[in-house]
């Protein structure tokens, strides 16, 4: 978990639909690594035109050096918080890449090998749905070992709003505990490229 | 623009394209901003709402509709506002009447069109580089204009305090041209310490009310420009006008302002038109990009010199004028160009228009609402 891990276009997508934050969560997650961690980000995104329920995904590359296409190209990293998001872009995820999906809402994986937790469920348990992207956003942060936890809590504090901060917080510690309890070895099993 | 040299007032942000060109608005002492929001260009009137009103003189003000917005931004420009809005395709045909008004009537203002894919509707969430030539001729008659664009977050700051340099110095509408990839990507950026920062500012008048001449010409082709309210009374109209500001129709006359508006533009080619020039010293194979675009050429590129190709890039900040000189002499030194962009071929025309057959020029469209991928310019560059 050294602190200036060194990075070569590490690419994740965090998909799924309109509505479950999928977009905050990239802006958060792209703070903490571009301001406190000091890599170059690009964070980049794509929805529909619906308000709730259309395709939603945002994507980040993160990198030691600079960024010339800020698209992914092929993913280190899919989360995927739907089943539709699940089948659409699994394909895209380079051999060796991580998926991580929200079992809650997908059903079926297309493969064995995936990190799992009920995101949706967990939400729902801290008190309040609309927390689902805190909640994976925590799991994210024991799965990659570059991500601190404090400065992950440090971006969360300085974009969301105060009046909801405290259930959010509470959100990212039970996606986080989850993850570590669930997947205690996830961190070590990445090949950087 | 960024500074280079360790400074104690600069900033790091993780922000939005568009959100990087509110904060080079207000660097470049933008007070005033008047539109209508519209997807992919919302979070700059968002962030205009939330940033104006806050500052002395600010003002905010959501118009019925684009055409309004841009009426609102000229008068406000002459009242001595650094004036812009900001809109997307929809939007951007609306306002062309009030374009050429801002331009008859050399009016500085900054119009910041974020493209979508069209035509009309089209896709409100797709990137597209289609209105390219739009910018450049879309108001009738014919008139000089100044078209920038940006590729990246800090690019997206960076011209727009060109813009509104430009828009001031040579009192004329500018269009800053984004597109969707651009606009929606976040990435950290320098704000940099406004002290360092060069911004311009239109030239006032010198002289008494009673003497000054509005459109009157000098060495520059530009006349100064009072607030309008400040003493100084002249008329301001979209019909052809004399150096009073009164409408004429005398060839003499007409020929005058006209070749002026075109001169105050043309006798400054070397300062509006700026590229980059990336690895093009040895460059065999050139490619032409702008916006979204030149990002995914400059890894092509990178791909490109593993494999032991000579390829550069020119990546255009200026669209109009098109930067001629620079672009001829890639075409000299280069057996085969590239121009990659997402429409049918606007930048391409052009750079075929100066071509004069010298070299071989390729092109990529792509027009179904995705991004044209590094992989495709690399393919296209070795096939050649």
């Amino acid at each position: 978990m050294s602190k200036d891990m060194r990075l070569n276009r590490f690419e994740i997508r965090l998909s799924g639909l309109g509505g479950q934050g999928i977009l905050t969560l990239g802006k958060i997650m792209g703070q903490a690594l571009a301001l406190d961690h000091g890599y170059f980000v690009t964070q980049t995104q794509s929805y529909g035109p619906e308000a709730r329920g259309g395709a939603s995904r945002s994507d980040l590359v993160i990198s030691s050096s600079t960024i010339s296409y800020p698209k992914t190209v092929s993913l280190d990293l899919l989360v995927a918080l739907s089943q539709e998001a699940c089948n659409k872009f699994f394909t895209n995820l380079k051999s060796g890449g991580a998926l991580v999906v929200d079992t809650s809402m997908v059903a079926q994986t297309p493969t064995n090998i995936f990190l799992g937790l009920p995101f949706t469920e967990m939400a729902r348990k801290v008190g309040l749905v609309q927390t689902t992207n805190i909640v994976t956003l925590g799991a994210l942060t024991h799965f990659l070992p570059y991500m601190r936890a404090a400065s992950v809590r440090k971006s969360l504090k300085s974009i969301l709003p105060s009046k909801i901060i405290d259930i959010n917080i509470k959100a990212f510690n039970a996606g986080f505990s989850a993850a570590k309890k669930e997947y205690p070895d996830a961190p070590e099993k990445w090949t950087f490229s | 623009m960024a500074a280079k040299t360790k400074k104690k007032k600069q900033v790091e942000i993780f922000a939005l394209g568009n959100e990087a060109v509110v904060e080079g608005a207000l660097l470049a002492g933008c007070d005033f901003y008047a539109g209508y929001p519209i997807t992919p260009s919302t979070e700059i009137a968002e962030e205009m709402a939330r940033r104006l009103p806050h500052l002395e003189e600010g003002v905010f003000i959501q118009m019925e509709d684009e055409i309004a917005g841009l009426g609102a931004v000229i008068g406000a420009s002459l009242a001595g506002r650094k004036a812009m809005t900001a809109t997307s395709g929809p939007g951007f045909s609306l306002m062309q009447e009030h374009i050429g008004y801002a331009s008859i009537t050399e009016t500085p203002l900054v119009l910041v069109n974020v493209m979508r894919a069209g035509p009309s509707t089209g896709m409100p969430t797709s990137p597209a580089q289609g209105d390219v030539q739009q910018a450049r001729w879309g108001t009738h008659g014919d008139h000089p204009i100044i078209v920038l664009s940006a590729g990246d977050v800090q690019e997206c700051l960076e011209m727009t305090v060109t813009a509104f340099n430009f828009a001031e110095k040579y009192r004329t509408p500018v269009i800053l041209l984004l597109d969707e990839i651009t606009a929606h990507t976040r990435e950290k950026i320098t704000v940099p310490d406004p002290d360092d920062l060069y911004v311009c500012s239109r030239l006032l008048p010198s002289m008494p009310p009673e003497w000054y001449m509005p459109f009157e010409d000098n060495m520059r082709g530009v006349s100064p420009m009072p607030p309008l309210g400040s003493g100084y009374r002249y008329h301001v109209t979209g019909l052809t006008h004399d150096d009073h500001g009164y409408p004429t129709s005398k060839p003499k006359e007409v020929e005058s302002f006209i070749s002026r508006l075109f001169r105050k533009i043309d006798q400054f080619f070397y300062d509006i038109q700026i590229v980059d020039e990336i690895q093009c010293e040895d460059a065999e194979t050139c490619i032409i990009a702008y916006g979204c675009v030149g990002r995914a050429a400059e890894m092509a590129v990178q791909m490109a010199r593993e494999q032991g190709e000579k390829v550069g890039l020119l990546k255009l900040k200026t669209l109009f004028p098109f930067p001629r000189p620079i672009v001829e002499k890639m075409l000299r030194q280069c057996s085969f160009v590239l121009v990659p962009e997402m429409n049918m071929g606007q930048i391409s025309r052009e750079v075929k228009r100066v071509n004069n057959g010298q070299s071989k020029v390729g092109t990529i469209n792509r027009i179904d609402g995705q991004t044209i991928t590094p992989g495709e310019i690399l393919k296209k560059i070795l096939k050649g």
